[in-house]
């Protein structure tokens, strides 16, 4: 097992333990970058529809993972920005950059302005506001028509930026570059607020807010904080994806989307960066496993391909049913399992990550 | 004038009198304690300090201004850190960021700066981590430096507690039973501990104890709370002597006197 | 007249919220579970009572269709707890729900794969009859859907209130720990309560695919059902009913008197509303928290 040395507190906040680890990520971001001159232009669409998920996630993670607030209506946010970003292209005439930084910050304004009314909530009342939030937005989506389209929808413009084609379409390759560009950007800002204050703040009021407020931790303002903060990322993971889909209504973000994006976190392993990565990896991969195991099904019995309705869905409910019954901590949480057996190979024990079990006490009656 | 000034504080909850008139004050530089039954109201006292609940009647000064107006996540700045009876520490986090918590109130950087990490933001950091590297060595607890919370055996989650509301450099700490669910030696610790809290660091103590032992040692007035009144107030020994503080303890009448 | 035939059957519809509300409540008055799957299990419920009792399918009489209906629901309930919750004892809350989210995701793919994805209405005695009090018309069926209700909702408050099981049931959330130590079987009661649950999501099916018709999306509902329960305060069974009653009334009079696209965000802008100014529900039960 790897155990850096530390000498200084420098060595408490970098970015990574040591050498070792900066080069693996080094190599990786290398890979990605690499990427488009290996695989076609089907592969990479794939590929970025995975990394806008992948920001979407981490969108959700920052709130759901790190601080702990339960969002079951975050495709709510991934429309605000989406429809904030055309419509700024559209009718106003900006430039994407501009259209694109504006949609994050509109959409982290809102999340700040629904979390003032709802931090009062815990746990799973605010889990289900939320989800009433979702309901709504995807209605007053249809009901707006005039802005948004209503059930037609919207088609986005194409990007450029500086004159140069980034278009989902016409240069696949560039906009994937775009898509990872901004993957990395978010991930470094996530990272580096996670080893700030705000970050210890998020964990603290997750941990325990009574002890967060006897630590001088300001409740409202730190849950304001993380809605912001987390809906401004979703936002522009929703301006970019408007730009994947090309043409959208209101039926891209219904409250399954929601619930989706919740379930690809806990696959992934929620409270981790990796983890959002990860989900939406499992995400993407899911549609195309099930059609090769279609074809291969289709091949033994010799039937004609049948489309099951609900087929994804429901394969992605038992994946993650198995997960929280066998692997709470998700993939993320797996793999570090296996990487630690390797590592003290013989010694790993079961119990290294024996959770405890506390009885509950109602929040009710007490 | 006095740090802490509690006047005439009621509190009931529902038909139940938790604090019935109960007035004390701590001068700067004090180990006071406050001992009692089971349900004396001694944790009810604390909770109304940290401003988690709210008094029928009577007032809490710090300094001599009013404490009532403000809400718990304000007493931090204020220089007021607390400890809680069931230990209430952030379970999936290390030791030394639930120390670095306790700096939270001397943060001075806006998201902007923290996302970028500007070199502002790496100063503080650094110059947190030294002010709570000086908690670890005070407490000796360099062994569990990087270890999460949720690993660590009881006793070293009540001295990471005491450590957290250190980190904070707070002018007065409010510790909640501090020594209960210890081993004798590790009491024995914690009694050094509190001397030393005041006497390296110069911090005010307010401790709610059960143990007759550590209170005696340690501090300079102790009051004795009993069914939400305070039946007696002064030195150990005077009030190990009192007479209603016998009946209240060991349930026997006093005698009558002529 | 309009809005009184408007009101019976707005009525009728908020029953059947109020009864997979009811559910929610069941589970979490015993448990302090969330079953984000209540829906589905409604669902589920009309589909097996279809399958026993329509003539395209087994074709039973209809009574012994209900019987029968309820009896695999109740058991289908207990099994569900057996397996998939009972590994989870003592974890958090939001396990749950994440869980029972991806349980109803399952539910829906199955009940599409079993009996398809066209809307399937229940046969029963009173469909297409009518009583008429003076000048209004309602249907036999909105009638029978809110006298059952009611009288479910009654019973289950009595058993709450009066018996044994159902104290033992309340103790049981309030305290895990101490209901053990007080010698009330935690797990056993578990299993109990969601074999309740699971008959009441049997009834509500029943009653919902008699009254309409029902696919495997109509576990959707479940959402509105939620909001039911959230605004009768989550952990009171008439202020379930009472909830989902409101919700039931709010959609065809936001659609009358506002524009028909707003039924459908009526609910949900009650339930923010609801959330805001009475955070814990009309019938409150949260009290402040111990240190």
């Amino acid at each position: 097992m790897r155990v850096p040395f530390k000498t200084s507190y420098l060595h408490d906040i970098r970015l990574f333990a040591d050498g070792y680890r900066a080069a693996q990520y080094a190599v990786l971001v290398a890979l990605a970058v690499l990427l488009p001159f290996v695989l076609d232009d089907f592969l990479i669409g794939e590929v970025t529809g995975v990394l806008i998920w992948a920001i979407a996630g981490m969108g959700l993670m920052l709130l759901t993972g790190h601080a702990g607030q339960v969002s079951i209506g975050h495709a709510a946010f991934l429309a605000v920005g989406c429809y904030a970003n055309v419509i700024l292209m559209d009718r106003f005439g900006l430039p994407f950059v501009t259209s694109f930084l504006l949609a994050g910050i509109v959409t982290g304004i809102a999340g700040v302005l629904i979390a003032i009314p709802v931090f009062r909530l815990h746990g799973i009342y605010l889990a289900i506001a939320t989800l009433a939030l979702s309901m709504l937005v995807e209605d007053i989506i249809v009901l707006a028509e005039p802005w948004t389209g209503g059930v037609v929808g919207l088609t986005a413009p194409s990007v450029t930026i500086a004159g140069m084609d980034m278009d989902r379409f016409s240069a696949p390759n560039r906009f994937y570059w775009l898509c990872l560009a901004i993957a990395l950007l978010v991930t470094l800002g996530y990272r580096n607020i996670l080893r700030a204050p705000l970050g210890r703040a998020l964990l603290a009021i997750r941990d325990s807010e009574v002890s967060a407020q006897a630590m001088g931790v300001q409740l409202a303002r730190t849950k304001a904080a993380a809605f912001g903060l987390s809906c401004l990322v979703t936002g522009w993971a929703g301006a970019l994806l408007g730009h994947f889909f090309y043409t959208f209504n209101h039926e891209v973000f219904t409250v399954v989307v929601s619930i989706q994006l919740l379930l690809m976190i806990v696959i992934g392993g929620i409270g981790s960066i990796h983890g959002a990565f990860y989900g939406a990896i499992v995400v993407g991969i899911i549609p195309q496993a099930i059609n090769i195991g279609r074809d291969w099904v289709t091949d033994i019995l010799g039937t004609g391909g049948v489309a099951i309705p609900g087929l994804e869905t429901g394969i992605f409910g038992l994946i993650l049913v198995l997960f929280i019954l066998f692997e709470p901590l998700g993939v993320h949480g797996r793999l570090t399992k296996w990487k630690i057996y390797f590592e003290l190979f013989p010694f790993y024990r079961r119990d290294l990550f024996r959770r405890q079990r506390s009885y509950l006490k109602t929040e009710r009656l007490r | 004038m006095s740090l802490l000034d509690v006047r005439d504080v009621t509190i009931r909850f529902g038909g139940v009198t938790a604090l019935a008139d109960v007035s004390f004050s701590v001068e700067p530089g004090e180990i006071f304690a406050i001992v009692g039954p089971n349900g004396a109201g001694k944790s009810t006292l604390f909770n109304l300090i940290s401003r988690f609940c709210e008094p029928e009647s009577g007032d809490v000064r710090l300094d001599g201004a009013s404490l009532l107006d403000l809400a718990p996540a304000d007493m931090a700045p204020l220089g007021v850190a607390r400890t809680f009876q069931n230990i209430d520490l952030f379970e999936t986090s290390t030791v030394l960021d639930n120390l670095l918590i306790g700096r939270h109130t001397r943060r001075q950087s806006s998201f902007v700066a923290q996302a970028v990490f500007s070199p502002a933001v790496r100063r503080q950091e650094i110059a947190h981590r030294e002010a709570v590297e000086r908690i670890i060595d005070f407490l000796d607890l360099h062994a569990y430096r990087e270890q999460r919370i949720a690993g660590l055996p009881y006793g070293t989650r009540k001295v990471v507690e005491v450590g957290r509301a250190l980190a904070m450099e707070p002018r007065i700490v409010l510790l909640d039973e501090p020594a209960s669910g210890l081993s004798p030696e590790e009491s024995r610790d914690m009694r050094f501990w509190i001397s030393d809290i005041r006497a390296e660091l110069g911090v005010t103590v307010l401790m709610v104890e059960h143990d007759m032992g550590l209170v005696s040692a340690v501090s300079d007035r102790v009051l004795v709370l009993a069914e939400g009144r305070g039946i007696a107030l002064g030195t150990p020994a005077d009030v190990q002597s009192h007479p209603e503080v016998v009946q209240a303890f060991l349930g026997v009448e006093p005698e009558p006197t002529a | 007249m309009d809005d009184l035939q408007l009101m019976v059957g707005g009525l009728a519809n908020g029953c059947v919220y109020g009864l997979i509300a009811l559910g929610f409540v069941l589970i979490y008055k015993a448990t302090e579970q969330v079953n984000f799957a209540q829906g589905d299990m409604m669902m589920l419920g009309a589909f097996v009572a279809i399958g026993l009792g329509n003539e395209s399918h087994a074709g039973l009489p209809f009574w012994l269709a209900c019987i029968g209906a309820v009896t695999i629901m109740a058991g289908f309930g207990m099994a569900v707890e057996r397996t998939l919750l009972r590994p989870l004892f003592g974890q958090s809350q939001i396990a749950v729900v994440i869980l029972t989210i991806a349980f109803g995701f399952v539910l829906r793919f199955v009940a599409g794969a079993i009996w398809g994805h066209d809307p399937l209405v229940m046969d029963n005695p009173v469909a297409g009859t009518h009583v008429t009090f003076g000048q209004v018309v309602l249907g036999a069926d909105e009638i029978a859907v809110i006298v059952v209700t009611l009288l479910l909702t009654g019973l289950l408050f009595l058993f709450f209130a009066r018996t044994k099981l159902g104290i033992a049931m309340q103790a049981a959330s309030q305290n895990q720990l101490a209901a053990y130590y007080m010698g009330i079987p935690v797990k056993r009661i578990h299993g109990l309560t969601w074999m309740l649950a699971g008959a009441t999501a049997a009834a509500a099916g029943i009653l919902f695919a008699a009254k309409g018709s029902v696919d495997p999306s109509a576990g959707l509902l479940g959402i509105k059902a939620f909001a039911a329960a959230v605004i009768g305060g989550f952990g009171s069974l008439p202020g379930a009913l009472l909830g989902g009653l409101i919700i039931g009334l709010v959609e065809p009079f936001a659609a009358r008197y506002i524009a028909a696209g707003y039924a459908q965000i009526a609910p949900y802008s009650v339930l923010i509303l609801v959330l805001i100014f009475r955070p814990h529900g009309l019938f409150a039960q949260v009290r402040g928290k111990k240190l």
